[in-house]
């Protein structure tokens, strides 16, 4: 998995917590990671304390294979704030891993036109180690 | 229906009175003068005098940045000095906007007070200035202190501030597996904005053709300018009493045949299971359990437009139409007509052109209509079963109302 080329816009940053921290920062080392219940298998997402499949609260942190499916996008064109020029993509994708393990992201490298519902993508990382922050973006997949 | 018929209590509770401040794009008056304009209004409709009010009950309380909110308890029941209040209740996290009509409601069913004041007031015009919406985005001013957490976590560091992102990937969504239209979504704002046309309190009353809407610049997509609602400035307050009053009232009262205020899924605009509808689904079926009444004997509906694709995500979810056949159900616009649809929709103009009163206005449409109050928009042969449906993403409260002659 890649990073992100160039400068990394202004973003908002998410409030980095003991309970998030391993999603935020995982793309420092190129991985996708989430909270995963340790007794049953669950994926948690957000991340929380406590399995809400079998109520186990010994729950591990994994990285995912950071495939994903683009389950729904939508080319925003109003300039709502600072940051990203617009037109861009912002998606909820799934991930193969689980049925319901998916995130809201914005999918990047590609005309924002050209994005489709099923479209595979993978993910790439936007840095701001200022902010201790890699953001999970996704881009088409180019190669199997 | 599958409930006993002594479980459901809101069928004691009654809308007995309604009123609405001045409202405008931006009136640039104190909020708090708009918020006591309608209590009173709202409480001169029903017949009583302030010292009648022994409850009080509000969304979103004095909670909220940029005109969110005009107005709290304590703001209310100060400014209006009540001696006898004997229940209250405001907060933001409710079955949508309305489900502060709902605690009202079953806060007379149980017996706590007789007569609730209920508002809703919002100043999002006048807060947002020249600067439109994006001036009061957290963060709009380019801040890079501020930080998101809760569901603004996982949103906002992918630059989408607005519901109306979040809400246009539901739209497109359901345009991917129902092969819904731009058209046909766009007869919700076409349609309301011929509503609002016969409404003086409109903010929005010009003619708009359907080729003005697919024309207008696109905000979202496939959602475009006028798939959004207009910030504005304005408060609505009812007055929710226990049905056995009637004879303090000075007019037969709006009955609550039910009311729903489900949320099935999971509580998140991006997690919940169904990226083609809202919990609105949830509400709507559970709301047809607790009556022998069916989609078909409504009359009138105003229901939640902030983004027009929530309309459609009420339609569905009411059972109006089937899941995924909305498309088909707006197609020409005939079937949601306020003068001989068989499903007269948002007849007061909704919040995309009368103005985002936030969900009360949908309530205030539907009892003025009952009422046979609407002048020139009242919908012919007066209607006796009315819904109001307010929330979008993960939060929807609906009441269904009846008024017999
Ligand atoms: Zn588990």
């Amino acid at each position: 998995m890649s990073t992100t080329t160039g400068e990394s816009p202004f973003r908002i940053m998410p409030a980095v917590t003991d309970r998030n921290r391993h999603f935020w920062t995982g793309g420092k080392d190129g991985e996708l990671r989430f909270q995963r219940c340790k007794g049953c298998g669950y994926f948690l997402h957000p991340p929380a304390v406590i399995c809400p499949k079998c109520w186990s609260k010994d729950i591990g942190i994994e990285a995912v294979s950071g495939r994903a499916e683009v389950l729904t996008f939508s080319v925003n064109v109003q300039n709502w704030m600072p940051g990203l020029e617009p037109p861009f993509v912002l998606a909820i994708v799934g991930l193969p891993e689980q049925d319901d393990l998916r995130l809201t992201t914005n999918i990047v490298n590609c005309d924002p036109y050209e994005v489709t519902i099923g479209m595979p993508v993978q993910v790439i990382f936007e840095p701001h180690p200022d902010q201790e922050v890699w953001l999970p973006l996704f881009e088409p997949v180019t190669k199997p | 229906m599958s409930e006993a018929t002594d479980l459901i209590g809101e069928r004691r509770a009654v809308v007995s009175g309604a009123g609405q401040s001045d409202i405008g794009r931006r009136l640039f008056r104190d909020p708090l003068e708009l918020t006591l304009d309608a209590c009173l209004a709202a409480i001169e409709d029903a017949g009583l005098t302030t010292a009648d009010i022994d409850g009080l009950s509000t969304y979103p309380g004095a909670f909220g940045p940029g005109g969110f909110s005009g107005g709290g308890m304590v703001d209310v029941h100060d400014g209006l000095r009540f001696e006898n209040i004997q229940w209250f209740c405001g907060g933001v996290e409710f079955p949508g906007q309305l489900g502060a009509v709902i605690n009202a409601a079953l806060a007379v069913s149980a017996g706590l007070c007789k007569h609730v004041l209920v508002w809703r007031s919002v100043w999002e015009g006048s807060a947002q200035g020249t600067g439109g919406r994006a001036a009061v985005m957290p963060g709009g001013g380019g801040s890079g202190s501020f930080k998101a957490s809760g569901f603004m976590e996982w949103v906002l560091p992918f630059s989408a501030p607005s519901a109306a992102t979040w809400i246009a990937m539901f739209a497109q969504r359901h345009f991917h597996e129902y092969g819904t239209t731009r058209e046909q979504l766009g007869q919700i704002a076409v349609n309301s904005r011929k509503n609002a046309g016969l409404n003086p309190k409109a903010i929005y009353s010009e003619p708009m053709s359907m080729d003005d809407y697919l024309s207008a610049r696109m905000i979202s997509t496939p959602l475009c300018l006028f798939d959004c609602d207009v910030p504005c400035d304005g408060a609505t307050a009812f007055i929710v009493s226990r049905a056995d009053t009637v004879a303090d009232l000075r007019k037969p009262p709006i009955n609550i045949e039910a009311v729903a205020t489900a949320l099935h899924g999971r509580p998140s605009w991006d997690q919940y299971h169904d990226l083609t509808s809202m919990p609105a689904q949830d509400a709507g079926k559970e709301l047809w359990k607790r009556t022998d009444l069916k989609p078909t004997d409504v009359d009138v509906a105003n229901m939640y437009d902030g983004f027009s694709f929530i309309t459609v995500a009420w339609i569905e979810g009411m059972g109006f139409c089937k899941k995924g056949e909305a498309g088909a159900f707006l197609e020409g616009g005939h079937n949601i007509a306020r003068d001989s649809g068989v499903l007269p929709l948002n007849t007061n103009g909704g919040q995309l052109s009368a103005g985002r009163l936030h969900g009360f206005g949908f309530l205030h449409e539907s009892c003025v209509q009952l009422w046979g109050e609407a002048g020139e928009r009242q919908v012919p042969n007066t209607p006796e079963v009315g819904v109001a449906c307010a929330g979008g993403g993960p939060m929807a409260g609906t009441l269904l109302l009846t008024h017999r002659r």
